[in-house]
């Protein structure tokens, strides 16, 4: 194992070699040679970041569990659900993108959220998260992938085309993808890896002594 | 923020690595072959292993999927009162002709211009990386860092391809279906994201201080 001087940080963009200082809350360092941001003092992360997960987790379920939109053509009804839009994709023999859609709609969704649950409700409840490097890991290898936001635009894209050939109803999951965007963007903005991992070297300490 | 070191910045050149899932700046031998992170355990690299290497195999391979990609059809639509075939390029015209010209400027801009701007400015970045330049670091880290944040936006296209495949199946008054071209436009999305990320903006800065670091 490497060993490790303390109070010092590598950008990541640049690498460049600089001291970590304590901020101000709200602030933000950023890099003096590339400004990527380093790190930022998020006010009170951990609770912030669960309340929103928690929230969206529950929002998730109700999104996928309802229709987004429906379409009536003389007397036909036809409604969609995210998960019956995948099914019916794989059905149609257009596999490659069903599974795509499963990946960046459903299963990363799935995943951070349930990753950000596991690592922040113990911290809040003051014990180590069983199986943490694995969580920040996941959470870390994950982030690209996940599109709930653009989701929600192709949503948006499709009730206008539909709407010139059919009457197209909204669904109830409709505006719960719509707030789920919010809170999954408002759990993003409030995430802080850098408390996290302070946090819990403050709880191996504590052990440790 | 103080520098440490105004000489030599960098933190591998000081020996240093930084961890790239907990960010904890550790001590490593230049020569040893694998150390872990003290925190995390993590295997440390002072840069993205063949970092170059890598993201040029997948920017050619987004070139070549390109091309079917735009060819191709990507949605097919019928009703008993048309039946059309579009490519990516007919859908924005259609939109746009049909007077939804937001829309068509959505589209476009997500299925169009990301995935060109973002294979043309990787390439420009494995070039100018490769041939060492020094020549504005900050606006090419910029760059890199617009790559990141838009790259995801292209999957717009893909999404709206499923919704409308899988919702209008009305039998015989009207039925949409998802043509090759989605295959290999998502593909490419997929592919230039995978490309972005094994590229290491931190290669931009090494010529800098004359630095060349591997692994």
């Amino acid at each position: 194992m490497a060993d490790r001087p303390a109070q010092l940080i590598a950008c990541h963009e640049c690498d460049l070699l600089q001291r970590d200082i304590p901020l101000n809350p709200g602030c933000t360092a950023s890099c003096r040679r590339c400004g990527a941001v380093l790190y930022r003092n998020a006010t009170d992360s951990i609770n912030r970041t669960l309340a929103y997960t928690l929230a969206a987790g529950i929002l998730f379920v109700v999104a996928n569990s309802f229709p987004i939109f429906s379409i009536e053509v003389s007397g036909d009804r036809s409604a969609i659900t995210l998960f019956g839009a995948v099914r019916a994709l794989w059905e149609q023999g257009v596999r490659t993108i069903s599974v795509m859609v499963f990946i960046t709609a459903i299963l990363v969704p799935c995943l951070e959220l349930f990753s950000l649950t596991a690592l922040l409700l113990p911290l809040k409840l003051g014990l180590v998260p069983p199986k943490y490097t694995l969580f920040m890991r996941t959470l870390q290898f994950i982030e690209p992938w996940g599109m709930v936001e653009v989701f929600m635009l192709g949503v948006l894209v499709s009730l206008v085309k539909l709407t010139n050939n059919f009457r197209v109803i909204p669904g109830f999951a409709l505006y719960s993808f719509g707030l789920l965007t919010l809170l999954i963007a408002a759990a993003a903005a409030s995430f802080s890896a850098r408390d996290i991992w302070n946090r819990l070297d403050e709880m191996m300490r504590q052990e440790g002594a | 923020m103080t520098q440490v070191n105004s000489g030599i910045p960098s933190a591998a050149s000081n020996g240093l690595c930084s961890c790239h899932v907990c960010r904890l700046v550790s001590r490593r031998s230049r020569f040893s072959r694998r150390e872990h992170c003290p925190r995390c355990g993590a295997t440390l690299h002072f840069r993205k292993p063949r970092s170059i290497e890598r993201c040029w195999a997948l920017v050619i391979a987004s070139y070549i999927l390109y091309i079917p990609a735009n060819l191709l059809v990507m949605m097919e639509t019928g009703s008993l009162i048309n039946y059309r075939k579009d490519t990516i390029v007919s859908g924005v015209v259609h939109l746009w002709k049909t007077g939804s010209w937001m829309i068509a400027v959505i589209v476009f801009i997500a299925s169009v211009a990301i995935p060109v701007l973002k294979l043309f400015s990787l390439t420009f970045l494995l070039i100018s990386v490769q041939r060492r330049s020094t020549w504005r670091p900050r606006q090419r880290t910029r760059l890199f860092r617009l790559l990141e944040a838009v790259g995801r936006w292209s999957m717009l296209d893909i999404y709206v391809v499923t919704l409308l495949a899988a919702l209008v199946q009305l039998g015989s008054l009207a039925v949409v279906k998802a043509g090759p071209a989605a295959v290999a436009f998502g593909a490419v999305v997929i592919l230039t994201m995978f490309a972005t990320m094994q590229f290491d903006p931190r290669l931009i800065w090494d010529p800098l201080q004359k630095e060349e670091i591997h692994d």
